[in-house]
């Protein structure tokens, strides 16, 4: 038995070639996913273990990871750790800061979106272990005020040379400045900056730049003596250090900042593997139709071992086996595939900022048990339902000459259809309004139950589409158009499933459309019921900036009044906190209205927290709140009003400006609004204070609106690219199950060439099969996309996407693909049954 | 009976299967004329050539040499195109085995070359072709309906109703019981005489011969003998000399 499965499989190569294919496919989706994952991981890890000390201090329960922060730690304490401690080897105060960007020779940015741009002293200190961390490689270390050393792959991008003048720009309060390069800085073990940027000065530039000109550093550290452990270290570290200085570990230091990062871009990893999931899906119902036309053709040879003596279980088995084989086969290459995808993604993740093109990619056991899971189970699951039909074939049908494979009655399958969209509705609308927890989940798994369940009754629900398809067709296109509605109405499981691999992919992509288009339409609805003043001035990355714009823009004529706002990042139960602040006499402009409270108790040490949080951190008028991680450590603030929500204001709670600069936080601004008079050219003159401050744009409401859809454009690109894989897997499957059917119907096609069909006519034929078939899926993908994406709108309306919107244009130009997909699925189809010898066709059994 | 006219004639055709050893002469210079608005019977034991002279005839199959005409084409010089056409618009099929589109009702398939073609059918004729096919009120069903016999009554339809120069028909009855097989033979036999129409069949059954005008007897790719106006008795007599001379022929070879 297990003899006859492998010489039937090597008997239809070229039928399977395309099954195979879709596994393939799939399967390389999931394990590129998994191989960019982790060396996603092992990039990051790697990093920040060469970006750390054996021991690392830092001021107590100060959040390092919190990025911009001005709190220092006094140059003695440098001195005190080299007297104190005899098992340190050295002794290195270090200047950290983000936002320094570094501009290219054509006033761009380098790197930017993503990655962030990190400034400091330049120190020769090893990292822990050992390690060669960021060296310098070419050149000299930097020496006073106007020298600067970058590192190397910064340098490439922004095409600076040694010796030449550098535009770099800061948020503190000298926006500008244009030292010499002098050194270029590299990993020489091997290892990237992941697309982050790097710029260092000398120590003392390093806290004029970003300290105010005080001695001090933002982290020290100690280097161990030969033989003496980080954690040994860390203690006699610990004793020297007065209460308000920690010592840590370089491994701990390395875990945590690395565990935040990570944990900030799990998200990716999450998304790579839903998509993953989808093209699992979409191959799984390609192999069905595959194995189930694969079966119908052998009918006859299977009841011919029925006839010879095999049980149903051994022909069952027999197609069982062929899936194996077919599964391995798949997975293998797959495998393969996936590294290829890997680099792909990696490619497609550097033009969004991430550059991991320096990391090697980390290839895990895991990865290739993964695959051949994948690949093997999802084969052999497929091939199952259609196996099992072979087992009730009966050995009288060897002599018969039609034979048809017994199938599911389409009764049960109705039943079971509408069952599951029954309850994938009912799982939509507990996730959608029930209070069960993870409602998000149970409203996923509802849209799959819902996606299962159409496939199951869409032979019966897309009767009358194809029955209109037919009656059109015969109209526009006469009999060859008749024959195609004809074929396309004959096996309409076989064209339904054909089409409900379009259709998953379509659904989704319709519905990420819906999100896009509506989360594009809430920001136009949100800027214009808000939009305050007459321009807003912001970073492009959403990085803070340097204050002394706001200063150059007041002395533009014309300008009346300058709004200063600016963000925070803190920690509260573990959890990412971020806060505003803003002057307490700019509140009644930006349109902060208090349901309880007064603003003139609107303070230092107070805030603002707005209806909905109030609610849900259950605070009133006179509560005392606490931010427990700052750069310096809690923060108490005293709650004097509680306002009406306003989507002027980023965040929920409020403070004032000079609080936040107490608290140790950046003297930069977020955003700026201004009131102008409406003076002609006075854009100009806004627009020459940032000219060379390439992050930083002048926007009026128009420009703002566009500014914020940018990024949703560029999510929604990410995220066509990544499902374009899943329709390319649905077209494979029509060009499948088309080759298949034209397979079957040598003969027929050998008699219509015989009375006279023109090969340019059966080309037609064959094309407006498939384009029926294609369209079938688009429609159902799109209507169950809207459906989807109005629940999914639904759910996300407390999110800011309060505009449901349809990109009507976006979900035409899909039937538009569509119908070009089902005429591209027909090119070889329709080649092989225009080459069939006519002869041979019609002698075919 | 013969208007003298020919509708296909065969120019030293020759066809050749296989190289060295296993070469099998299928067609050896073979010529013939067929006649217009004649029914043409070709007979002979299995690998004698007569299905192969039949495809190249049909335009369904090219020979190694020699030239095929229709009306006056030479069918040797044309493309693909052009062959398509020809089939089309010149030339109808009777197959063994019915080859309908099963998705098409009987009507359906009775029109489809004039379909393809692009053509409205001469209703006169086709009222004519529906009559004399008899299938009534059989023809929306789809062939799985249908009955071997009315299946090829259909398929005669089809061959006729683009009233082509020549109609082939290979085997017409050997998958049919007598009776069917009589009725299938009855309709050629009555659109030679009603429409002189011209029929070419390739069969190894005198009965169906019998209804012939002409018996063209081929063994070993070559026309070994010829009947007029045949009937039964006289078509197993030839097919019994050419057994008899099989057996002797090869002399000593068994």
């Amino acid at each position: 038995m297990f003899r006859a499965a492998l010489k039937s499989l090597l008997g239809r190569k070229v039928r399977l070639l395309m099954s195979t294919f879709a596994i393939v496919l799939s399967v390389a989706f999931v394990g590129g996913s998994l191989i960019f994952s982790d060396t996603l991981g092992r990039s990051f890890t790697a990093l920040f273990a060469s970006t750390v000390g054996d021991v690392v201090v830092r001021p107590a329960d100060g959040a390092d990871n919190l990025g911009a922060s001005t709190v220092s730690m006094p140059a003695d304490v440098v001195r005190t750790l080299e007297e104190k401690v005899p098992d340190a080897a050295r002794v290195d105060g270090r200047i950290r800061a983000i936002g320094v960007y570094v501009v290219d020779k054509d006033n761009k940015v380098v790197g930017g979106q993503g990655p962030p741009a990190f400034g400091g002293s330049y120190s020769d200190a090893p990292a822990g272990h050992g390690l060669t961390g960021l060296t310098l490689v070419q050149g000299r270390p930097p020496e006073g005020p106007d020298e600067v050393v970058l590192d190397t792959k910064t340098a490439q991008r922004s095409g600076y040379f040694l010796g030449e003048k550098v535009h770099i720009v800061t948020a503190g309060d000298q926006a500008l400045i244009t030292p010499t390069l002098v050194g270029l800085m590299g990993f020489p073990d091997g290892g990237t900056l992941n697309g982050a940027t790097y710029a260092g000065f000398d120590t003392a530039r390093a806290q004029d730049l970003f300290l105010d000109g005080k001695d001090a550093f933002t982290q020290i550290w100690v280097t161990a003596r030969d033989g003496v452990s980080q954690q040994q270290l860390r203690d006699e570290v610990a004793a020297a250090l007065p209460a308000d200085l920690e010592a840590v570990t370089g491994d701990d230091a390395a875990e945590e900042a690395a565990t935040d990062l990570l944990d900030a871009i799990s998200f990716l990893r999450t998304f790579l593997l839903i998509f993953a999931g989808v093209s699992v899906v979409v191959a799984a119902f390609l192999i069905v139709n595959t194995f189930s036309i694969l079966v119908a053709q052998r009918s006859r040879e299977l009841a011919l071992l029925r006839a010879l003596g095999a049980s149903g279980r051994q022909v069952t088995r027999s197609v069982l086996v062929e899936a194996l084989v077919v599964g391995m086969i798949g997975a293998t290459l797959g495998v393969g595939l996936g590294v290829v995808l890997a680099m792909g993604i990696r490619a497609l993740f550097a033009n969004f900022g991430l550059d991991l093109t320096g990391q090697p990619l980390i290839f895990a056991p895991r990865t290739v048990l993964a695959c051949y899971v994948v690949g093997v189970l999802v084969t052999m699951a497929a091939a199952w339902l259609p196996a099992r039909r072979t087992a009730r074939i009966a050995p009288v049908q060897a002599l018969r000459d039609d034979i048809a494979l017994p199938e599911t009655s389409i009764h049960r399958r109705l039943l079971l259809g509408v069952l599951g969209v029954l309850l994938g509705v009912a799982m939509m609308f507990l996730g959608l309004f029930g209070s069960v927890p993870k409602g998000g989940y149970v409203l996923g798994a509802g849209t799959l139950a819902v996606l299962l369940g159409v496939t199951a009754v869409s032979p019966v629900i897309s009767r009358p589409f194809l029955a209109a398809a037919q009656a059109t067709y015969r109209r526009a296109f006469g009999s060859v158009g008749n024959l195609a509605g004809q074929n396309s109405l004959r096996n309409p499981r076989r064209t339904t499933a054909t089409a409900s691999a379009l259709m998953i992919g379509l659904a989704l992509g319709c519905l990420m459309a819906m999100i896009g288009s509506s989360a594009k339409a809430s920001v136009d609805d949100a800027v214009k019921k808000n939009f305050k003043g007459d321009y807003v001035v912001s970073s492009v990355f959403g990085e803070p900036f340097s204050r002394s714009i706001a200063t150059e823009m007041a002395k533009v004529p014309g300008v009346e009044r300058i709004v200063r706002q600016r963000w925070a990042q803190g920690e509260r139960d573990g959890d990412f906190f971020g806060f505003a602040g803003v002057d307490p006499r700019d509140t009644e402009f930006l349109g902060i209205r208090l349901v309880h409270g007064a603003t003139a108790d609107f303070a230092d040490g107070t805030m603002l927290v707005d209806e909905d949080w109030a609610e849900h951190e259950h605070l009133s008028v006179g509560d005392t709140y606490t931010i427990d991680k700052t750069p310096k450590g809690p923060l108490r603030l005293r709650v004097v009003g509680i306002f009406e929500k306003n989507p002027v204001i980023f965040f929920p709670t409020v403070t004032t400006l000079d609080t936040l600069k107490d608290q140790g936080y950046p003297t930069s601004d977020n955003a700026l609004i201004l009131v102008t008079q409406h003076r002609l050219g006075i854009k100009n003159d806004l627009d020459a204070v940032v000219a060379k401050l390439p992050i930083v744009t002048v926007k009026d409401q128009a420009g703002f609106a566009a500014e914020q859809r940018e990024p949703i454009d560029q999510i929604v690109a990410m995220i066509f690219a990544l499902l374009g894989l899943a329709v390319v897997i649905a077209a494979l499957g029509i060009v499948n199950t088309l080759a298949l059917s034209v397979i079957e119907r040598t003969r027929e096609v050998g008699l219509l060439r015989a009375i006279g069909l023109g090969r340019g006519q059966l080309w037609w034929m064959i094309t407006l099969e498939s384009v029926v078939i294609a369209v079938l899926g688009a429609l159902l993908g799109v209507l169950l996309g809207i459906g989807f994406g109005v629940a999914m709108l639904y759910k996300l309306r407390d999110q800011g996407l309060e505009v449901i919107s349809v990109p009507w244009s976006q979900l035409g130009l899909f039937l538009v693909a569509a119908v070009l997909i089902g005429v591209l699925a027909a090119v070889l189809p329709a080649r092989r049954a225009a080459r069939l010898d006519v002869l041979r066709a019609i002698a075919t059994d | 009976m013969s208007s003298g006219e020919v509708a296909a004639r065969v120019v030293a055709l020759t066809k050749t299967y296989g190289t060295g050893e296993a070469r099998i002469t299928a067609l050896d210079e073979v010529s013939l004329d067929i006649a217009q608005g004649e029914f043409t019977a070709v007979m002979g034991p299995s690998g004698s050539g007569k299905s192969t002279l039949m495809h190249c005839c049909a335009a369904l199959d090219r020979a190694d040499s020699g030239s095929v005409f229709i009306g006056d084409q030479d069918l040797t010089r044309l493309k693909d195109k052009a062959l398509t056409r020809l089939r089309r618009d010149q030339i109808g099929f009777v197959f063994q085995s019915y080859n309908l589109v099963p998705t098409l009702t009987a009507e359906e398939n009775i029109l489809l070359p004039l379909a393809i073609a692009g053509r409205k059918p001469d209703n006169d004729w086709y009222a004519g072709v529906i009559a004399t096919v008899g299938l009534g009120d059989r023809l929306s069903h789809k062939p799985s309906e249908l009955s071997g016999g009315q299946q090829q009554r259909v398929a005669v339809a089809r061959a006729l109703v683009s009233r082509p120069r020549i109609v082939f028909a290979d085997e017409p009855t050997g998958n049919l019981d007598s009776r069917s097989g009589a009725e299938v033979l009855e309709l050629l036999r009555s659109s030679v005489v009603d429409h002189a129409q011209t029929v070419v069949m390739v069969t190894h059954d005198p009965v169906a011969a019998a209804y012939t005008d002409r018996v063209v007897f081929l063994a070993d790719g070559r026309i070994v003998d010829e009947l007029r106006d045949p009937d039964r008795e006289r078509v197993l007599e030839v097919m019994a000399r050419m057994t008899a001379a099989a057996d002797i022929a090869p002399s000593g070879s068994i």
